[in-house]
């Protein structure tokens, strides 16, 4: 297989890659907190691909056309309402559930899974959605000589990466070094411990499913203008795959999101390259059980011991 | 009241309202059309509306003195201990297939009910397997609708490789799904709780995409036809494919596209009533009661010597087993099978179907199907709404009623989370 064919699978995985890391950031955290699957994190995720491109329209409706302040305003609205989702989705459906068993809890979010999709579905219509070109072009670097001897990067997919590596950057430092990110990592390794010295674990846990959901819809802003398109669907594919991507770096662990979820694009993108595009799926959910039943604690973290 | 409580209040209130502005206003009010929007702004303005009131109907419930003696009795019942089974169930079981075996015949001219009362007990029978894996075993199994489409595709593709009727597959297609499901079992079970889940609803995932994608032997999208049932080789079609004499010609009566249904429906009660009786049985059996003490607490149970994997394999394999005779019926009942019928959508109503009965209950998952495919069918006009009911029901039911609108008469204690 020629060079640049590889070259051009290994862009676009890390692109696909930082995209499921920053949606594996909302599994992670909230299993770190409350040791729950988020079934419903994909859905937010679908979402915030709505609201992209809700205000993408209501913007050039206001007469916003330059690119730079159409995608900040954008992202300020999506992030804004996606983040008023995750609040209502934890403060609705799991907080009432304090305690209740984990199957209960897994029940819930399924319920809330289903629901949001019939939402959307119901007040957007059926019908595939789409937006008009934001960011059209392309960094091109030729490799040698040759008609299609090239590989390239869209703008939209280098603002993936850049977007994809500050925000967890940013996101990082909150968590290391504010006292919020302290409250959360004392909740994480000991929810009751850290009510005992005064943390407000209720406000910690909202906290963090604001955060995933702000994460999350990043990633639907970003995946909105790079593709162009959306259906209420979209959520549990992209959902399971991220959750993948949180397993595989070891759940709980923010870099292990972000190193998982490239880990995941990159395979699954020579995957589809050099494999099959139509197995592509069920290549990523082999994946998924393999780590799961044989690594359950991810590539990098410890095995866990059952403690009695 | 005091001012303060009264202000409190009205701020509570003025939050709730603006905070379902900022969830409901983007999402109903403007609905993307094309390129641009269509604003709609009664849609949002009236779910806020409805919300608000409900948290005042809510707070004022609850902070009022009957609230408080509502709570508290409540909280008094949880703790009763459950009875145990008693005659009077079993008489309930007696009347409601009495009902049920006469009821079509009553509405014999009527084939569209017989056919939403054959789908009906489609889903008692998935419910019914589904329940010994997550309300008996305590695994939450999302993959179980690719047991139901083994079923369904082994009489679809079988007929038309093997040339295999529907009493064979009837016979073979349990024997196989549980064969798979023993094989997925291995893996499976080497996880716990939600991991599990997550890697049921993957092998679940995994079929769909094979059945999908395969289109050599599978057919892909466009699916495959499954043969009708037929009655001592006489088939029910208006001309014998396969000679022999046509059933209604045999009876000689007119030709009525309905008997077809009728038999299905006969058969299906037949076999359902089987299921019934056997888990209702195995309940008190050794097996079933090592499936409810594991589901309690597994450490517990292997330290008394109870071996999980053989419980939990024979849990796995039990549900399998009737999710394979279901699809059969799911595919001769619609003639024709293709990957849309099993989604994880399908594993989501079937749980459903579950957390409504009551985990564990047979009679709860009896009533509880019936009322969830019967009554959109009945009501199309509520048919749009059906799955955002559905995901509501999920969640009020957890809240509320976690043991479901009617709970299995057993000493039963609530799961319990580690």
């Amino acid at each position: 297989m020629d060079m640049h064919i590889l070259l051009q699978q290994l862009v676009n995985g890390l692109v696909l890659g930082a995209l499921y890391g920053l949606i594996a950031v909302g599994y992670t955290m909230v299993y770190g907190v409350l040791g729950m699957i988020n079934f419903a994190h994909g859905e937010v995720y679908m979402i915030s691909a709505y609201a992209t491109g809700i205000a993408l329209g209501v913007l050039s409706f206001l007469g916003v056309h330059s690119v730079v302040p159409l995608l900040l305003l954008t992202v300020v609205c999506v992030v804004v309402v996606t983040g008023t989702y995750g609040w209502v989705i934890e403060r609705v459906a799991y907080r009432p559930l304090r305690g209740a068993p984990k199957l209960s809890l897994l029940i819930s979010a399924i319920g809330v899974s289903l629901f949001l999709q019939a939402y959307v579905q119901l007040s957007q219509g059926p019908n595939p959605q789409g937006i008009q070109p934001v960011l059209p072009g392309a960094f091109r670097l030729v490799l040698g000589a040759g008609e299609d001897n090239f590989v390239q990067v869209t703008y939209a997919q280098s603002l993936i990466v850049v977007f994809a590596l500050v925000s967890m950057a940013f996101l990082s430092w909150v968590i290391g070094h504010t006292s919020m990110g302290r409250a959360c990592r004392a909740t994480q390794q000991d929810p009751r411990m850290a009510t005992l010295l005064g943390i407000n674990t209720d406000r910690v846990i909202s906290t963090v499913f604001v955060i995933g959901a702000v994460m999350a819809s990043i990633a639907g802003v970003l995946v909105t203008i790079n593709y162009g398109s959306f259906d209420f669907s979209i959520g549990f594919v992209v959902g399971v795959k991220a959750f993948t991507a949180a397993v595989l770096g070891g759940i709980g662990s923010l870099p292990g999101a972000l190193v998982g979820g490239l880990l995941l694009g990159l395979l699954e993108s020579v995957f589809s390259g050099y494999v099959s595009s139509d197995y592509k799926d069920v290549f990523a959910f082999t994946v998924l059980i393999m780590v799961l039943v044989f690594r359950p604690s991810g590539l990098f973290g410890k095995p866990a011991v059952e403690k009695v | 009241m005091t001012r303060t409580r009264i202000s409190t209040f009205t701020v509570d209130l003025a939050a709730t309202f603006a905070l379902a502005m900022v969830v409901f206003g983007p999402m109903t009010g403007l609905q993307l059309n094309g390129f641009s929007f269509i604003a709609n702004w009664q849609r949002p303005l009236v779910l806020a509306v409805v919300v608000t009131l409900g948290r005042l109907a809510f707070k004022l419930a609850w902070g009022s003195e009957w609230g408080q003696r509502w709570m508290a009795r409540k909280q008094g019942k949880a703790l009763d201990t459950p009875k145990a089974i008693g005659r009077r169930n079993q008489l309930w079981m007696v009347a409601l297939g009495f009902v049920l075996t006469i009821a079509p015949f009553a509405f014999e001219a009527n084939s569209y009910l017989t056919k939403a009362v054959i789908l009906a007990l489609i889903y008692v029978l998935l419910g019914l397997g589904l329940n010994i894996v997550v309300g008996l075993a305590g695994l939450l199994d999302l993959g179980y609708v690719a047991f139901y489409a083994v079923g369904a595709y082994f009489l679809a593709l079988g007929y038309q490789y093997w040339g295999i009727g529907f009493w064979t597959a009837l016979v073979l297609s349990p024997i196989l799904a549980a064969a798979l499901g023993g094989l997925l079992a291995f893996p499976v079970l080497r996880t716990h709780g939600d991991y599990l889940a997550i890697v049921t609803l993957g092998f679940g995932e995994i079929i769909r995409l094979i059945l999908t994608n395969w289109v050599d032997f599978t057919g892909g999208p466009n699916g495959a036809s499954a043969p009708g049932p037929t009655f001592f080789g006489m088939e029910f079609s208006r001309i014998a494919k396969y000679g022999g004499t046509p059933f209604h010609e045999a009876i000689g009566q007119p030709y009525n596209p309905n008997m077809k249904f009728l038999f299905l429906y006969v058969v299906l009660l037949v076999v359902v009533g089987l299921m019934v009786f056997v888990v209702d049985r195995l309940r008190k059996m050794p097996m079933g009661r090592a499936w409810e003490a594991l589901r309690e607490d597994e450490i517990a149970c292997r330290s008394l010597g109870i071996n999980h994997i053989a419980v939990k394999l024979s849990a796995f394999m039990m549900g399998a087993m009737t999710g394979g005779i279901a699809g059969v019926f799911f595919a001769s009942y619609q003639g024709f099978v293709n990957p849309t019928s099993f989604t994880f959508f399908e594993s989501a109503l079937i749980l459903a179907i579950l957390v409504l009965g009551g985990l564990g209950s047979i009679t709860g998952v009896i009533i509880a199907a019936f009322v969830l495919t019967l009554v959109p069918e009945l009501l199309r006009d509520f048919a749009d709404y059906r799955i955002l009911v559905f995901g509501l029901l999920m969640i009020l039911m957890m809240i509320w009623r976690p043991r479901g609108l009617i709970s299995a008469k057993r000493p039963i204690i609530e799961l319990s989370g580690s």
